[in-house]
């Protein structure tokens, strides 16, 4: 016989929730001994100063202990995880910065889970078990039957009434168990959450932090990867065209005996493959310009202006080198520019001009072209807007139909 | 003549040393990166040492720091720089210590071998080799800065097969135009650049390229 896998999954899901609210009862009801130990010494002795400071001083012992316990219930048995409040340290500790970083770890909720909630919790954990527990019984009510004694159980008239009622409420019980169970466990997830865990300020702000981690290390990974593509297709495929083009070449020097036809068919292999070299060159020279690495910015563009078959007029004007980062943001910003001044706005005339202000880069691109580009349609432009806006930059198109077209773009680049 | 070739690809290297031994000279010694270039120079004192630009360590410049310290040290052995892409500023460099006995040429000029050869020879012998592609960048730096703009497009042109290290014969020949055009061409832009006038051509051509090479920095 095979369970349909839903009834299956209900099964597991209840038996998951049950044995979790089981394992709460516990740490739950720990600081209840404290108070009421404090409450019955207070009325026994009237010494509420002894019994006040030895509770508090259990308390404030047991939070961070019970805190760790239900961290490890919550991801052990249901996969919940109660991230750790962990204010980053101030860098002097005066009374205002300790006070402020203590209030960070937020205690006064801590306190009043464990202490005052938590009791409460145990209540309902408690409940679920006994539902759990008659629900057991009651399916099972036949089975228990038997120890009855002899006489009653065949005489007694409950065989027919009473034990189908309790079979009967088992059986309700038991279709009720699991949304029971699961409602209890995911009210006290929540409560949870919200008393232990960090506040939504806090949850933001370590969620920006990490974003913006994330968010440089895989553009660091982006750049890193044409870099290495790069260094493979030069150290790879180009010098083995390189090399097939001077065999050609030598072909071509060395063996004027070859018949006519045979030199044709070598003199055309030589020009594909020179060819061939050319549009990889400009192909690997887009992923990643070694001289910029090696040079900077100044330099990698000097090369691109003369490379562009219009003329360019090229400013830069920078005191030092700004982060790589930056500087392939940059040069891809004038490298996608010209090329579509080049390509699609018929342009006579471009200029270039980079300089530093303060702790902006500022890039701007003009050219005498037809204007009319449009950085929300689609184009290289939208590519060149995000990869400024990964850095936290400002990107504009001016484009007017008819031109002129300028492009700016602003990094920050303090270091 | 006597050659040493740097150059980290394998593969590359077997066609530079067919091609140099096609041109009548004598590979002594190949290398696989900038130190072991600088050992076969002192080692060989050969005329002429092919380098390739980009070698390991760094993979970025390592050529044209080697290219240097050979012109400095062994001022008798010509450099030739080679690489996938020409940047003005190597060039810069390379002119920066004697614009006699350098050149500098994108690596697929290998393939049309007998130019190549003839280019190496020239260098071999004490004169230049620039690529185009360097002298257009070379020029265009100095588009508006004052006498570059004074000259006309076809004097920039003639300027820049000068650079690259061509005779008037070659520049005549490469516009189709005559010699005496050339030589005309080559006052006017002398005079516009307030050179004064020198006896040889080459000398022309290396005070062309040092002033394109010095008035950047």
């Amino acid at each position: 016989m095979t369970i349909p896998a839903g009834l299956r999954r209900t099964v597991l899901r209840a038996q998951r929730d049950t044995g979790f609210l089981a394992a709460g009862v516990l740490p739950h009801l720990a600081l209840v001994p404290v108070w009421a130990w404090a409450a019955a010494t207070t009325a026994r002795t009237g010494n509420w100063l002894l019994t006040v400071s030895v509770s508090a001083a259990l308390v404030l012992l047991g939070t961070p202990v019970l805190t760790a316990v239900q961290r490890a219930r919550y991801r052990a048995l249901i996969g919940v995880d109660v991230p750790r409040l962990t204010p980053t340290a101030p860098e002097q500790w005066t009374w205002a910065s300790t006070g402020r970083w203590l209030a960070a770890t937020r205690p006064w909720r801590k306190i009043g889970y464990h202490l005052l909630l938590g009791p409460l919790l145990a209540l309902l954990e408690l409940l679920v078990l006994a539902v759990a527990a008659a629900c057991l019984a009651g399916v099972t009510a036949y089975a228990w039957s038997w120890a009855l004694p002899t006489g009653i159980r065949q005489d007694w008239f409950g065989y027919l009434t009473q034990l189908p009622a309790y079979t009967a409420a088992g059986l309700l019980l038991l279709y009720a168990l699991p949304w029971t169970a699961r409602a209890i466990a995911r009210t006290e997830a929540r409560l949870t959450l919200v008393l232990l865990g960090p506040s939504r300020a806090q949850r933001l702000q370590e969620r920006v932090d990490q974003l913006a981690v994330s968010r440089t290390d895989l553009i660091e990974a982006v750049d890193g990867e044409r870099r290495r593509i790069e260094r493979d297709l030069h150290d790879g495929t180009q010098q083995r065209l390189v090399s097939l083009a001077v065999n050609l070449g030598l072909a071509i020097a060395t063996r004027p005996d070859l018949p006519s036809d045979a030199r044709e068919v070598i003199a055309r292999a030589h020009l594909e493959a020179k060819e061939a070299i050319t549009e990889l060159n400009d192909l690997v020279r887009g992923l990643h310009p070694a001289v910029l690495e090696d040079r900077g910015l100044d330099a990698a563009l000097s090369g691109l202006a003369a490379r562009t078959p219009l003329p360019v007029r090229l400013r830069v004007d920078l005191e030092e080198r700004v982060a790589p980062n930056v500087e392939s943001v940059a040069y891809f910003v004038i490298s996608e520019a010209l090329t579509n001044a080049t390509k699609h706005a018929n342009a006579m005339r471009a200029e270039v001009m980079v300089h530093q202000v303060g702790e902006v880069l500022r890039v701007r691109v003009t050219d005498d072209g037809l204007g009319g580009a449009d950085a929300a349609a689609g184009t290289g432009l939208t590519g060149l807007a995000k990869r400024v806006g990964s850095l936290d930059g400002a990107f504009h198109v001016s484009s007017p139909v008819g031109g002129p077209t300028t492009i700016t773009a602003e990094l920050p680049c303090a270091r | 003549m006597r050659a040493v070739i740097a150059e980290d690809s394998v593969l590359l290297r077997v066609g530079l040393i067919k091609v140099l031994e096609m041109g009548g000279f004598q590979v002594a010694a190949e290398a696989g990166d900038a130190e072991g270039l600088l050992a076969a120079v002192a080692e060989h004192r050969p005329e002429l040492a092919l380098i390739d630009v980009r070698m390991p360590p760094n993979f970025t410049d390592e050529g044209v720091r080697a290219a240097m310290e050979i012109r400095q040290r062994w001022p008798g052995t010509a450099v030739v720089l080679l690489s996938q892409y020409v940047e003005e500023r190597y060039a810069a460099d390379l002119l920066s210590t004697n614009t006699s006995g350098v050149g500098y040429l994108l690596k697929q000029r290998v393939a049309d071998v007998a130019d190549f050869v003839a280019a190496v020879r020239r260098v071999a012998d004490g004169g230049t080799a620039l690529d185009p592609q360097v002298v257009a960048q070379l020029l265009l730096l100095r588009r508006d800065s004052d006498p570059l703009a004074r000259l006309t497009p076809r004097e920039r042109e003639v300027l820049g097969l000068m650079a690259e290290g061509r005779s008037n014969a070659g520049i005549a020949q490469a516009l189709v135009v005559s010699e005496s055009a050339v030589a005309k061409h080559i006052n006017n832009i002398f005079a516009k650049l307030d050179l004064p006038l020198a006896d040889a051509d080459h000398r022309r051509v290396l005070a062309v390229l040092r002033f394109l090479g010095a008035s950047r920095a």
